[in-house]
């Protein structure tokens, strides 16, 4: 196999991982859907032509106008408007850059967290190994979005009132990230137990390479396919956890909604009829989720060794 | 006309790129009462064969051209009977006896269920039949023998019930592909007794795939040689291993080490016509070659080490006994060798020495300084620096996500933090060189190498940080023997060249005895002999040694 003078680019189409994919019409239009959405979401202001959090800009005599094809709906709201006149598409899209922002922050805190915890744990196995997953396992016996409840309830504690809304971003995602690490201190910690007792470890180590360097230069790069798995997956749940908690309203406050919040705000008028309020927002999220969890599911497929 | 006829067999397996042929344009014919030999390297399509004559090829392969026919049948024209052959008029043998019986059913059950599916008879009738099948396999008490589980057995009795449930509707034709790879010695010698009986008595025509010519040297009456998919030359074993014709025939027979001889280096027929002399050696300028003193380099005192394996008490007499008071000398320049067989404690000597086990008690001296029992860090890194391994595996030795500069930069860098960057190229690619492998190299993976490259990027990583003792713990048992005469020539050149203190670890003999000047042999963790390499050949002085070198596999006797 020759792959000099080959430039990154054919690099990549000329791997397996890239064959797969154009081979999954699932995995192509899920990642469609995502780029999409995540263009859009971070985007937002060059996308949208209204700012749905300028007051200026927001007219009361626009509010509950219906999503445009209906007998009423006005061409310039594609999706229709809220109570208070903000257009529905660029609101969802502003609330979906919070839920994306808090869901991948929360997850990549959990990964961390639970590499670094499933690594040493794996690696040096003894009593410190013992504590850790004892402590997963606590952890999995309460469900995470208690475990986010009671976070968040221990934050607005200590919290001050002021200080609360600017703090909920961080709360949330601290709360998210502290209920899904276990998984993947499990994974990683079960990867590293195979990898530590292959030959290319011992040979570091009569070479004379400290501890540190094995664990993070040669075992974390060969154990981190299962954990991105687990990562994409739990990237689905972790928005699906925000959007929860800001629909039971202890995620980020009203004024920078997120899709949960705007779905708890919608909720209200669900019964007199403006259904679109609550509707386009949970539609938006079914969809993102299951997107992510679609490419998951590809993923897995594809990176799991055994299937191939 | 013979039993089974093969004609023009080609397997193919299509994939993304090309289609490869695992088999091409076979032709091989078996008679009643005769054991053929199909012996090959890896890949070269041996049990492609034998699995194609089932028709248990693996998709995407499919069976694109050629007919068997078994007894005037030809069974591949109707794909759906073949069912019927497997099991009643073929019987199978495979590699491993552990993965081919069922561990949660007994045995008893598992020859009544193959017994009942081919053959019309009642429960008792078959039971009969089975326990008469494993007495004559040589179980014994196999009346009590028949409720166990496949654990409760060892692993060449578990090959011996392998090879009665292949038996158990007294096929005509029996597959064995590599029925002995994955035992020791010992039993590897009853095993293809027991074929050889059976073939006799039976009547059976049978394929025996394999890699080891000496097992082809005892066994078979007739062999065929195959390479990447095509068949290179098919005859009587003693024409074919005396006097072979193709050049492949040849380089295969001479790179095998010949047990009752030392030679001085393995001759590499495909390179016959390029210079045969040894390796140019890159790094030897920068090696702080040690004059050679005739001390010992090493001494092992009393060695012992225990495995728990019970985690609640701490009842010592129930732990394992792995090494149980050894002790030898190894002296600075020699190749000193650890024989053994499997469980016999060799690799965890080995894991000792390079300290990555810490001994139960005892000591191991290294040039007179006590290394089990230096505590502080930068002291062992001296040790560390000047002890190093190579592994049996060469596909988990080395870290598939590096590049093979920065595996064979890692000891540098860390041994020497100062040296400068074009140095450490340069050094790197002294390294490769003195492995004989490209600069080119340095910029791959190791998955774009094979196996025998591999063991030499192994090697190259070893040798970095100039070590006085390379521990190599069956550095070629997971090579083809071409490739394993490649190797061994290399490592004597390396040892010659640099005056290098070699411990070699191996479970085959003939490789030891044309690597090494002295030799431990060990069984069950403790030591039998320490003698003189020819002296042990010619004149074993322990019970074991001698049962062990009348049982290894000869390719000589083909001559006698």
């Amino acid at each position: 196999m020759d792959n000099k003078g080959l430039t990154f680019w054919n690099r990549i189409k000329d791997s397996d991982i890239y064959f797969s994919f154009i081979k999954s019409p699932t995995a192509i239009i899920s990642a469609i859907i995502l780029i999409i959405i995540f263009f859009c979401s971070f985007f937002v202001e060059f996308v949208t032509p209204y700012n749905p959090f300028d007051p200026s800009s927001l007219s009361l005599m626009d509010a509950f106008t219906p999503p445009s094809w209906t007998e009423d709906g006005l061409a310039k709201f594609i999706l229709g408007t809220d109570g208070q006149g903000r257009d529905m598409l660029s609101t969802i899209l502003y609330g979906s850059r919070i839920s994306l922002i808090v869901g991948f922050s929360a997850i990549i805190f959990s990964l961390i967290l639970g590499v670094t915890l499933g690594l040493t744990a794996g690696y040096f196995g003894g009593k410190y190994e013992m504590i850790v997953m004892r402590l997963t396992d606590v952890q999995l016996t309460v469900p995470s979005i208690l475990m986010a409840l009671l976070v968040d309830g221990i934050a607005r504690g200590i919290i001050s009132r002021e200080l609360h809304d600017e703090m909920a971003i961080y709360v949330l995602i601290f709360a998210i990230g502290i209920s899904e690490w276990p998984q993947f201190a499990r994974v990683s910690r079960a990867s590293t137990l195979v990898e530590k007792n292959k030959d290319y470890v011992s040979a570091s180590t009569i070479i004379g390479v400290s501890n540190l360097i094995i664990m993070f230069k040669h075992i974390l790069p060969n154990i981190l396919r299962p954990v991105l798995v687990i990562g994409t997956i739990g990237l689905a749940l972790a928005i699906i956890a925000e959007s929860t908690l800001s629909f039971l309203g202890v995620g980020v406050p009203p004024t920078t909604p997120s899709l949960g919040t705007l779905i708890r705000l919608g909720n209200d008028f669900l019964f007199s009829g403006e259904w679109w309020i609550t509707f386009f927002p949970s539609i938006f999220l079914v969809i993102l989720a299951f997107s992510i969890n679609l490419l998951g599911d590809w993923m897995r497929d594809t990176l799991n060794p055994k299937l191939n | 006309m013979s039993f089974l006829n093969i004609n023009n067999l080609s397997v193919e397996y299509k994939m993304r790129r090309e289609t490869v042929y695992a088999a091409k344009n076979v032709n091989i014919e078996v008679s009643k009462g005769e054991i053929l030999g199909l012996v090959g390297e890896s890949g070269s399509g041996k049990s492609t064969v034998g699995n194609a004559i089932i028709n248990l090829i693996d998709e995407p392969g499919k069976v694109s051209n050629g007919s068997i026919v078994l007894d005037g049948i030809n069974i591949h024209e109707d794909l759906e009977n073949i069912v019927k052959y497997r099991g009643k008029k073929i019987g199978l043998i495979f590699q491993d006896p552990q993965t081919s019986l069922n561990p949660i059913i007994t045995i008893g059950e598992q020859l009544i269920e193959t017994i009942q599916t081919h053959l019309k008879l009642n429960i008792n009738e078959a039971k009969d039949k089975a326990i008469n099948l494993l007495k004559e396999v040589g179980i014994k008490d196999a009346e009590n023998r028949f409720e166990n589980y496949p654990h409760q057995f060892s692993g060449g009795m578990r090959q011996r019930v392998v090879i009665s449930l292949a038996l158990c509707c007294e096929p005509e034709l029996l597959i064995a592909d590599e029925p002995t790879t994955a035992l020791d010695v010992s039993i590897q010698s009853q095993i293809l007794e027991l074929i050889k009986k059976l073939t006799k008595e039976k009547n059976l025509a049978v394929i025996l795939i394999t890699h080891d010519m000496g097992v082809i040297a005892e066994t078979t009456d007739r062999v065929a040689v195959m390479k990447s998919g095509d068949l290179v030359e098919i005859g009587p074993t003693k024409e074919i291993l005396t006097k072979p014709k193709e050049i492949y025939t040849k380089s295969l027979v001479s790179s095998v080490p010949p047990t009752n001889k030392k030679i001085e280096r393995f001759k590499i027929i495909e390179k016959e016509n390029k210079s045969q002399t040894a390796t140019n050696i890159k790094i030897l300028n920068r090696w702080n070659k040690k004059e050679l003193l005739s001390q010992d380099l090493v001494e092992v005192k009393n060695l012992k080490k225990t495995f728990d394996d019970n985690f609640f008490s701490e009842d010592s007499n129930k732990s394992v006994m792995a090494v149980d008071n050894v002790s030898f000398k190894i002296k600075e320049g020699e190749s000193f060798g650890l024989v053994g067989e499997s469980g016999s404690g060799k690799s965890t000597i080995a894991k000792m020495i390079v300290n990555l086990y810490k001994p139960t008690s005892g000591d191991i001296d290294f040039d007179n300084v006590c290394i089990t029992k230096i505590k502080k860090n930068s002291e062992m890194m001296k040790f560390r620096k000047q002890i190093q391994m190579i592994f049996q595996d060469p596909y988990s030795s080395l870290n598939g996500r590096l590049k093979v500069k920065d595996i064979v930069s890692e000891p540098i860098k860390l041994h020497n933090p100062s040296i400068s960057s074009s140095d450490l190229d340069d050094y790197i690619y002294d390294l490769l060189e003195s492995v004989e492998l490209t600069q080119q190299s340095a910029d791959r993976y190791p998955h774009e190498f094979s196996g025998g490259q591999r063991q030499r990027i192994s090697i190259a990583r070893a040798l970095a940080t100039q070590p006085r003792l390379l521990v190599c713990d069956e550095p070629t048992s997971a090579l083809d023997v071409s490739i394993q005469a490649q190797i061994l020539n290399l490592l004597k050149d390396l040892q010659e060249q640099l005056n290098l203190t070699i411990l070699f670890i191996s479970h085959d003999l003939p490789v030891v005895r044309q690597m090494c000047d002295r030799i431990a042999v060990l069984k069950n963790g403790k030591l039998c002999e320490i003698s003189i390499t020819e002296k042990l050949f010619e004149n074993p002085s322990h019970d074991y040694t001698k049962e062990l070198l009348k049982l290894m596999p000869k390719i000589e006797s083909i001559y006698n």
